[in-house]
């Protein structure tokens, strides 16, 4: 009977001894990783990495003695990652951050600036002695600002779309099926490429663009969700008690298909800040030296990159960083709230 | 684990008792527990359970569902053995080998040639995308080493065998062109193709109209005679198992409460779960309208079993002995040489009889 | 095959046909959203006013825009997409068809070694499910899902072309030279730049697939027959789960198509990715229309080519009756 209890480890060293270690040990190869100039660029980044590894590692362990066997450490990473950059850009006017993108007043700093710690340039400075630190930071703003404009136009325009065409079906949902399948007949990429051909590379234009993308995916999913409503117990009640289309729209179905739209928006987000990054580097969305993720990855471009990595590293991190905090809240969100996400 | 399974193959198998011939049984088990680890502790699926079938013998597993007859099946099959969130342990011989003891190449030159399984559900069982025919021909070539050719030959001999009318056809067909009562033919004609000694039919109708389910036993108990062929057939339903096995095991918690010849188990089930399994099968006989009597309460949580006797929550005869003391399976005291055991403090029939 | 099969392909070629002339109408229409006089842009500022009416009208811009998306359709239906505004004004269509093949050979190339990582991983995780393996690979395809393909792009450079030295960098050579061996290994970095998403997704769509197989019970069946594991995850896992992977082939196609055309800019391949970019930034209009256009049809072609071949691929949904 005995071989049959269930074979649990022995808790030595303890959990809790291990997590804490293994986080120090993390934070001390990050920052090393992070700021030695001793290194050459891949070196450093492979400890950096090797160092997050091992943090997310000793956070993880830490998180379950913590909170329970549940602790998704990746998760509040995210979270705290979305959180602290969100604090910066809203703050940024009141921190002490460096110059920008005002050219004339960086004469006297210095150029490609390597990051360290200890100078006036955490993150270094580029080809004009521009802080780097302070240009991701304004970066972020204007990246977060197109793409969560562009997702709350999107969603609100898409998701209406959609519940009309779901509930009336019929021939408004055919004119809206030809409509979504058109504009899903130009790749995404091809079709921000294509709008930036005519119109003026700011911010409004560039948001514009980029609700235009979310819409069609908006539709289908508030389409399908109005649809599996529709004809549900609840909604026949009210149409027999007398309610309106419009209220049956607003009060029965709204309030289900409310939560998967919005989880889909959430992963929408990070698809909208790679797509205006992208469009950045190619030149095609906001110009410099208004400062975005893109242009300044693009700045490294030629041989300034493979002499001076951090031009690119630096706003390649804040960029990745984002968008992987953004992929792990939206999968959680879609995970817990879009039931047709289940499967995969 | 492995020095218990040394001793258990030492010991004497306690069911051998009068049955006892002098070649060795096809299939010896002795003592098999099988415990899968969840978060929550261990569920003792099967806990030690021994049982022995010679060849050509037929034995009917019947139990509720959750009872464990379905991972038991699995378990002295090899299906289910030792690994990471298993434990297995006991000793399961096929034909003289120890099943739990092989590598598992040894284990897969053993499945198909010596045992076989038959799923319960034809409409899952077989797979979507492959022809009926390729089934049945790609373990004749993997056991027999049949070509190709041979192969194909063989697999509609066994279609046309298991009652499939043009066979020919038939293997050239995927599985979802077939009726469900068909599909189970093919399953059957799966487990048939390399002439195992013993068969294990899991459920084998549950999952089939009523209509045909009577078909699909028939089929199953002319074949075992044909082929000579021992057969595991694993039911819910006693009915099931009544006429059509020489032996019946009937299963509870994990445990075996009763293990005898099918005819004295109908006649005069000791066990009173036993007897009230028979008590709830519906009879012709009766009036219209007859309440059929229900067994009270739940199976225990297998997670953690009540001590003594699993079956004493429900059980109307059960005193505080059967609380706490758990009784073994052993011969019935009465009629010992018609080779029945039992596992109950109180078996049925005790009184009267002691008072004759 | 009987009509009833014959007339779902035939309805979805009429809905593809409808989708590409909606599409066309939106692809002409970037002129009218055009803000200022291509005239303008063309010959610069402080012309005679005779000069900007005389190109106007050589380029059409006087007629009705009926007239002139129907004229533009007109020449798009036989081959020719118009010329360029920009110097030296080159012809549309020679300079999309001679950019099509580099284009096409990054994307399928991508796609190919997408593929050949792809499907051993998730099979490897999948049949390693929850073991050490199975969850370093599920975090970096997490990880990898994260990294656009420009970043991608400049961090491979940057290891594998300055570090170690192993490929070179832009320069392309056209497969026509000859020279196939120096054309894939100019083609290989751009390719496993496009790669390295498409290969993440594949991998995680798939596993999870795979996984779900697995638990099947004719998976056990198979088991019991005493075939080895490894076959029976080829032989009766991997297919049913294929399809899903073609369905997936089909929806990352436009994701597939966007990454070819950074990572062309990128590596400054002479591709339909540059060639749009450049055009894009030089407000080129008649060459973004002609290049849009070409890019959707093949893009809604081979979209509905993948819908029917999984029709016939999974024996479930054939509609063939014996």
């Amino acid at each position: 009977m005995s071989d049959l209890a269930p074979r649990t480890r022995t808790a030595f060293p303890p959990p809790l001894l291990i997590g804490a270690a293994l986080a120090v040990v993390g934070l001390v190869l990050l920052v090393f990783g992070a700021t030695t100039p001793q290194l050459v660029t891949p070196a450093k980044a492979a400890v950096a990495l090797l160092g997050l590894g091992l943090l997310l590692a000793g956070a993880s362990r830490l998180g379950k003695v913590w909170a329970g066997p549940g602790f998704d450490v990746v998760f509040w990473f995210g979270a705290a990652w979305l959180l602290l950059l969100g604090l910066a850009i809203l703050c940024a006017p009141w921190l002490p951050l460096a110059e920008d993108r005002d050219v004339a007043s960086t004469v006297a700093e210095p150029v490609f600036a390597t990051p360290t710690f200890t100078g006036g340039h955490p993150l270094g400075t580029n080809a004009f002695g521009l802080d780097l630190l302070a240009r991701s930071l304004y970066g972020a703003r204007s990246s977060l600002l197109i793409s969560l404009s562009a997702v709350a136009l999107g969603t609100v325009v898409g998701g209406a779309i959609g519940m009309v065409a779901g509930y009336f079906q019929k021939s408004v949902d055919r004119v809206v099926g030809i409509a979504t399948n058109s504009l899903l007949a130009v790749p995404p990429l091809i079709l921000l490429i294509a709008l930036a051909t005519v119109l003026q590379p700011h911010l409004r234009n560039v948001a514009f663009s980029l609700a235009l993308l979310t819409i069609p995916g908006m539709v289908r999913l508030a389409r399908a969700t109005t649809m599996a409503y529709a004809n549900r117990e609840f909604v026949v009640a009210a149409r027999a008690m007398g309610a309106g289309r419009t209220r049956i729209l607003l009060r029965e179905l709204l309030p289900n298909v409310l939560l998967p739209v919005l989880s889909l928006a959430v992963v929408m987000i990070s698809v909208l800040v790679v797509a205006e990054a992208s469009l950045s580097f190619l030149g095609l969305g906001i110009q410099p030296p208004e400062p975005t993720w893109g242009n300044m990855i693009a700045e490294g471009e030629g041989r300034v990159f493979e002499e001076h990595p951090h031009i690119v590293l630096v706003p390649g991190a804040f960029l990745f960083l984002t968008v992987f905090a953004f992929n792990v809240v939206g999968e959680k969100a879609r995970g817990r709230w879009d039931s047709r996400s289940v499967k995969l | 684990m492995t020095p218990k399974r040394e001793a258990a193959t030492t010991a004497p198998a306690p069911t051998d008792g009068t049955r006892g011939t002098a070649a060795p049984p096809l299939l010896d088990a002795t003592d098999v527990r099988t415990a899968f680890h969840t978060p929550r502790g261990a569920v003792r699926a099967v806990d030690g359970v021994s049982l022995t079938l010679s060849e050509g013998e037929t034995l009917g597993i019947v139990g509720e569902s959750g009872s464990g007859k379905s991972v038991l099946g699995r378990t002295l099959m090899g299906l289910i053995t030792d690994g990471p969130g298993t434990t297995v342990s006991g000793t399961v011989r096929i034909g003289g080998k120890d099943v739990h003891a092989l590598t598992p190449a040894g284990r897969r030159a053993l499945w198909g040639t010596e045992v076989a399984m038959v799923f319960q559900d034809p409409m899952t069982s077989l797979n979507p995308v492959k022809k009926t025919g390729t089934h049945l021909s790609e373990s004749l070539r993997l056991h027999l080493g049949l070509g190709r050719a041979d192969a194909r030959d063989r697999a509609v001999d066994l279609l046309r065998q298991v009652g499939i009318p043009e066979p020919a056809r038939r293997a050239g067909q995927y599985p979802h062109e077939l009726s469900g009562g068909m599909r189970q033919r093919v399953v059957i004609a799966m487990a048939l193709a390399c002439g195992p000694r013993l068969l294990i039919a899991d459920e084998p109708t549950t999952a089939l109209d009523v209509t045909v389910q009577k078909q699909i036993l028939d089929l199953l108990r002319s074949l075992a005679e044909e082929l000579r062929m021992a057969t595991i057939l694993i039911s819910h339903d006693l009915a099931t198992v009544a006429g059509r096995t020489d032996r019946v095991a009937v299963m509870y918690a994990g445990r075996l409460v009763e293990y005898a010849d099918t005819a004295a188990v109908f006649d005069r089930p000791r066990h009173p779960y036993s007897s009230a399994l028979i008590a709830s099968i519906p009879r012709l006989d009766l009036p219209p309208h007859t309440l059929l009597p229900a067994i009270e309460g739940r199976p225990p949580n297998l997670l953690h079993p009540p001590a003594g006797c699993r079956f004493a929550p429900r059980c109307d005869t059960a005193t505080d002995r059967c609380t706490t003391e758990s009784p073994g399976l052993t011969a019935y005291a009465g009629e010992r040489d018609a080779g029945g055991l039992v596992a109950c403090h109180h078996p049925l029939g005790a009184a009267e009889e002691a008072a004759v | 095959m009987s009509v009833a099969a014959l007339r779902r392909p035939a309805l979805r070629l009429l809905e593809l046909l409808g989708v590409l002339f909606i599409a066309s109408i939106g692809v002409f229409s970037l002129v009218v959203l055009m803000p200022g006089d291509p005239a303008v842009d063309i010959l610069g500022a402080g012309r005679a006013p005779s000069e900007y009416a005389a190109l106007r009208t050589e380029l059409g811009l006087d007629q009705p825009l009926v007239t002139r998306y129907l004229d533009w359709l007109g020449g798009a239906l036989t081959g020719d997409l118009g010329r360029s505004v920009v110097p030296p004004q080159s012809d549309v269509t020679d300079r999309v068809l001679s950019a099509l093949p580099v284009s096409f050979e990054i994307a399928a190339l991508g796609l190919v070694i997408a593929l050949l990582i792809a499907v051993p991983l998730a099979m490897w995780s999948a049949y390693r499910e929850g073991s050490a393996a199975d969850r370093i690979i599920g975090a970096g395809t997490f990880g990898v899902l994260s990294v656009p393909s420009f970043l991608a792009g400049l961090l491979l450079i940057l290891v594998l072309v300055n570090s170690a030295g192993w490929f070179p960098r832009s320069e392309w050579v056209r497969i026509g030279d000859g020279d196939l061996l120096g054309n894939l290994h100019h083609a290989f970095l751009p390719a496993l730049t496009v790669a390295l998403a498409e290969l993440a997704m594949f991998t995680r769509v798939l596993r999870g697939d795979l996984i779900v197989t697995l638990r099947e019970d004719y998976i056990l069946a198979a088991r019991a027959k005493g075939m080895n594991p490894l076959r029976v995850l080829f032989t009766d896992a991997l297919r049913p789960s294929s399809f899903s992977l073609v369905t997936l082939l089909g929806l990352s196609l436009g994701r597939l198509i966007g990454s070819t055309v950074v990572v062309e800019y990128l590596f400054s391949l002479p591709g339909m990715g540059t060639l749009i970019v450049n055009a894009a930034g030089q407000g080129d209009y008649p060459m973004v229309q002609g290049a849009v256009l070409t890019i959707a049809v093949i893009y809604v072609v081979i979209n509905a080519g993948i819908d029917l071949s999984y029709g016939y691929l999974d024996p479930r949904t054939r509609r063939v009756h014996v």
